[in-house]
């Protein structure tokens, strides 16, 4: 390692023209980030063919200014529309958008970006001084370690809604038989699919958030009469500088945020489970846990921070091990294959140029890029301008495309729109969505996971417990399953009030 | 000197006949949808995105190409997508083991008749593989210790009743073993498991390993084809005959179909199109890297191939118990 | 009533509980030799929205009819939304995305906004226009298409 692969890095990543192509690649990835359904795998896919009269470094860099483009972008329909761009904002929604309501889109966005930043560089930093250690730890995780990790995501988040147990443990119990609908890659029979083609491939994630979040949420506001306060919002930089100035409030959240999401962004699909657990860990850790979901600047930070972390994390498996950690990743493996070169543990001793002009490209990219959103925030604020009877046939118009733009299918849009009235009817009759969507999120991946473990000790449950990772992190998530029912008990064993003050359920 | 410009002369000549014969023949009039049955990353998609790649660099197509992945039901949501665009000249799909092995293990469906047979590209082999800190260097020695640990050896692989799972049950018949196979959701991920040590062989796909033995990091034990590799460093490794003495081989299509009764027009463009793919220096890089067959055939001879699979595939499923009951 | 749309919410889960249970015993509930088998998880999942929805239903029975649902006034500007839009994707099949799309959007803007003609005409056929840019030049995602767009060559 050293300074002087880095420093060869910048010499590389800072010439006029890979600057350029850093700038490009941001403004079309902040883009497809904004719109629904259209994912960096697109944008990736769409840029590789121009990449081909490239140098293979200034390709790279074009390709992964877009995907650091597209993680930023994700938080400005979160927050304005209540619409993830991207799988990982969807835990951005729950404090941004409320923030958006009350008037300070401006500071949620800020606080959005920034955020990001901050994730993006500590895993830079880590990837710069630890890449080929990194992806020593990266292997050791088989399927009971990442059983383990889910777990852990899950158990932090359940048991942090309010209103009805029963009601949230519903929306738990859907999102998981949604997540089981389609081929189990296990058996490789199909689930509750009766023949119909068309549920074949199961329910995508994305689809239902679209559905859930967009258009429910449309269909809430217009029955409240509300208009967006958009008004309010100043169309200057000034929230930017207002904004900074709270920021170090939160200072242990950036930490834990950046370290949730740099360790859980190894793992394939890794963002999007860890801003929810990074928003999780926020809330449990907060001395107003009340406030959350309700506008608290706290949960915009935690969770992209975690996101960005995360995707930048995702790289370094696709760089040392060849193994994508996300469909982005994958279309750029595509990349570097076309390119002439061999992804993989080989990439760090035969082409250092190529990969340290990528490592030192992501400081350059990131910079760039968090200059270029902010410098935004005041023009996506003033988006809530428009008037109100324009606004909302176009987000519904595009939720319509960013469904379809998924798959490709139209019998998504159907979905989309039935999720749309369950999101509308469940908020009404106080069915919490964010289980429900974290259990479609983690559905597959933890059921498959656990399946293998299975396979691999023949039956025995015991494999989550003798394997050290798998085991301290398993502990650690039933330590915040069974936190809920523990506390009382505990405090009332040590003659304390039996309601504790922190509360950690309701 | 002379030479040289008759040479010329006659290229300028066959490139004229060329020109004319296609201006005057079928030629894409929209975006070109090119399905593929699986997820990103896999071989397929990377074949075609390469195809993709390659089509935008040369400029063979006048048309662009957009590349759909289909994955959902182990490729049937592709299948009966493409299945659905009957007549259609613009909807192609690049297809695996799966097209046998879908309908057959689910019961969907669908079969290769109610696709166009277009092109053969190449036929993908299969290696077994060990992790290289172990210390099996010859597969007798690796199957003797899978012998002797009596079913607790894993074997990891791509899906459940499909290629890797076949070949699975294929070496466990000829050799009187058993494994634990363990099926993971892409071959990327297979090979980082075996590396990872979290499970003890794989039968992967050249390409999807070759970084890691390059590395040091596993060590490829037999071929499972009649013949060895003749590329490369893959020649040292020995067939499963060599090594075993029981001929297990079994080669994965890379091929090309179109939607049902594709004009006979569109087809021959194709066709076409496709063997231009198949004779650019980065197509036959992306071949020998990754030591794939070169087996590039269309028409007949392609319907007869697919034919004799099917039963093949059939055959094997049998034989392991994979038909849908 | 709040509790009507309880009960009837109630309902479809039933319902969905009992697919996820019938289809669980197609497949095998049980618990191989190797770990559960494909019908295990979708199974429990099954009986346990069974008997939580259950339980959720007593409640609201026992809680009496409470507040409206929806007043008339508010599922008013909820259906001018709703129904357009059902009749938007019903209509891309036929006549492609883009076309539905404008024709939504003028709807709504003319029939809720009561915008002027002008600037209804200009966004529902500047919008549509964009997203075609974005989505089938640039980003080469086609979207489902009509006789317009196919009169047009593409």
């Amino acid at each position: 390692m050293g300074l002087e692969n880095l420093l060869l890095g910048f010499s590389i990543a800072v010439t006029p023209f890979n600057l350029f192509v850093a700038v490009v690649g941001i403004t079309l990835g902040t883009i497809i980030g904004v719109l629904p359904g259209l994912g960096g795998a697109n944008g990736v896919a769409i840029l590789l063919p121009l990449t081909f009269t490239m140098p293979p470094t200034s390709a790279i860099i074009l390709l992964t200014s877009l995907y650091w483009g597209a993680l930023f972008g994700g938080a400005i329909t979160s927050i304005l529309f209540n619409i993830p761009g991207e799988p990982w904002s969807v835990a951005t929604t729950f404090d941004g958008y409320p923030l958006a309501r009350q008037g300070q889109g401006g500071q949620a966005l800020t606080a959005a970006f920034t955020s990001s930043f901050v994730g993006a560089l500590f895993s830079i930093v880590l990837i710069t001084l630890f890449a080929p250690l990194l992806a020593e730890i990266a292997l050791r995780f088989g399927p009971p370690e990442f059983f383990a990790i889910q777990l852990l995501t899950f158990s932090s988040f359940v048991g942090l809604g309010g209103g009805n147990p029963l009601k949230s443990l519903v929306s738990i119990l859907l999102g998981f038989i949604l997540a089981a609908v389609g081929l189990d890659i296990v058996t490789g029979q199909l689930r509750m699919t009766f023949g119909i083609t068309d549920l074949m491939k199961g329910f995508d994630f994305i689809i239902a958030v679209i559905g859930l979040f967009g258009i429910g949420e449309i269909l809430l506001s217009v029955e409240e009469g509300l208009t967006f306060r958009g008004a309010a919002t100043g169309m200057n930089l000034k929230v930017v500088l207002q904004t900074w100035k709270i920021l170090p409030r939160y200072a242990r959240t950036f930490v834990r945020g950046a370290f949730i999401g740099f360790w859980m962004g190894f793992k394939p699909g890794g963002a999007t489970p860890a801003s929810f657990m990074s928003y999780a860990f926020a809330k449990r850790f907060s001395k107003h846990p009340e406030r959350f979901g309700k506008g608290e600047l706290e949960g915009v930070v935690a969770p992209e921070t975690a996101a960005h972390a995360a995707g930048v994390a995702a790289i370094l498996p696709m760089i040392t091990l060849g193994i994508p950690g996300s469909p982005t990743a994958a279309v750029m493996l595509g990349g570097l294959i076309i390119w002439g070169l061999q992804p993989g543990p080989l990439l760090f001793t035969e082409k250092p140029d190529f990969v340290w002009g990528l490592i030192a490209s992501m400081y350059t990219g990131n910079i760039i890029g968090v200059l270029m959103v902010l410098a935004g925030v005041p023009f996506f604020a003033a988006i809530l301008r428009v008037p109100f009877a324009i606004l909302t046939p176009l987000i519904v118009v595009v939720c319509a495309v960013g469904a379809y733009a998924v798959h490709s299918s139209m019998i998504d849009v159907w979905y989309m729109m039935i999720f749309g009235v369950v999101g509308y009817v469940f908020k009404k009759l106080d069915y919490p969505l964010a289980p429900l969507v974290l259990a479609l999120v983690l559905g597959d991946l933890a059921e498959n996971a656990l399946r293998q473990s299975l396979i691999m000790s023949q039956g025995s449950l015991t494999v989550f417990f003798t394997r050290p990772i798998a085991c301290v992190i398993t502990v650690a998530a039933l330590f915040f399953l069974f936190m809920p029912i523990l506390t009382p008990w505990w405090r009332r064993l040590r003659g304390l009030p039996p309601t504790p003050s922190a509360p950690a359920e309701a | 000197m002379r030479q040289i410009s008759t040479s010329v002369l006659l290229l300028m000549l066959l490139a004229g006949t060329l020109l004319a014969t296609s201006a005057a023949a079928w030629e894409p009039t929209k975006p070109i949808e090119f399905v593929v049955p699986a997820g990103t990353g896999g071989g397929a998609d990377q074949m075609a995105r390469l195809i993709h790649g390659i089509a935008e660099k040369h400029k063979l197509s006048p048309r662009p190409i957009i590349v759909v992945n289909k994955s959902g039901g182990a490729g049937a949501e592709g299948f009966l997508h493409v299945k659905g665009k009957k007549g259609d000249a613009h909807t192609i799909i690049i297809t695996l083991s799966n097209l046998f092995t879908t309908p057959l293990h689910t019961g969907v469906p669908f079969s290769w008749k109610d696709l166009t047979p277009v092109t053969r590209l190449a036929l993908d082999q299969f290696i077994l593989w060990v992790n290289a800190e172990t210390p099996y260097k010859t597969a007798k020695e690796y199957i003797a210790a899978v012998k002797e640990k009596n079913g607790t050896m894993k074997m990891g692989g791509t899906g459940s009743a499909q290629e890797d799972q076949i070949l699975t049950i294929m070496l466990e018949q000829a050799q009187g073993v058993k494994f634990i196979y363990v099926p993971f959701k892409g071959g990327g991920e297979v090979c980082v498991n075996l590396v990872g040590k979290h499970v003890d062989s794989t039968v992967n796909n050249p390409a999807e390993c070759v970084s890691h033995w390059k590395a040091n990091r596993v060590r490829p034990l037999a071929v499972f084809d009649t013949e060895r590799i003749p590329v490369g460093e893959w020649k040292g490794i020995p067939t499963i005959k060599e090594a075993l003495g029981s001929d297990i081989h079994y080669l994965m299509l890379r091929g090309i179909f179109g939607a049902p009764d594709m004009p006979k027009e569109a087809v021959d463009w194709y066709v076409g199109f496709l063997k231009k793919v198949t004779e650019t220096p980065d197509w036959k890089k992306y071949m020998e890297d990754n030591a794939l067959k070169p087996a590039f055939t269309s028409g007949a001879e392609y319907v007869k191939w697919v034919e004799e699979n099917e039963q093949l595939h059939r055959d094997l499923m049998a034989k392991g118990g994979l038909l849908k009951q | 009533m709040t509790r009507t749309a309880d009960l009837a919410t109630a309902a479809l889960l039933l319902l969905i509980g009992l697919i996820a249970v019938v289809d669980s015993l197609r497949l095998g509930a049980g618990w191989g030799s190797d770990g559960p088998k494909s019908g295990f998880f979708p199974f429990w999942l099954g009986t346990l929205l069974l008997v939580v929805t259950v339980v959720i239903a007593v409640q609201a029975w026992r809680r009496g009819p409470g507040k409206p649902f929806v007043t008339r006034e508010q599922l008013r500007p909820v259906m001018q939304v709703l129904w357009p839009a059902v009749a938007m994707v019903a209509l891309t099949a036929v006549i492609g995305l883009y076309v539905a799309s404008a024709l939504y959007l003028a709807f709504y803007m003319r029939w809720v906004g009561r915008h002027r003609w002008l600037t209804v005409v200009l966004i529902s056929i500047g919008i549509p226009v964009v997203t075609f840019l974005v989505f089938e030049q640039w980003f080469l995602v086609p979207m489902p298409k009509g006789p317009l767009e196919t009169w047009l060559g593409y």
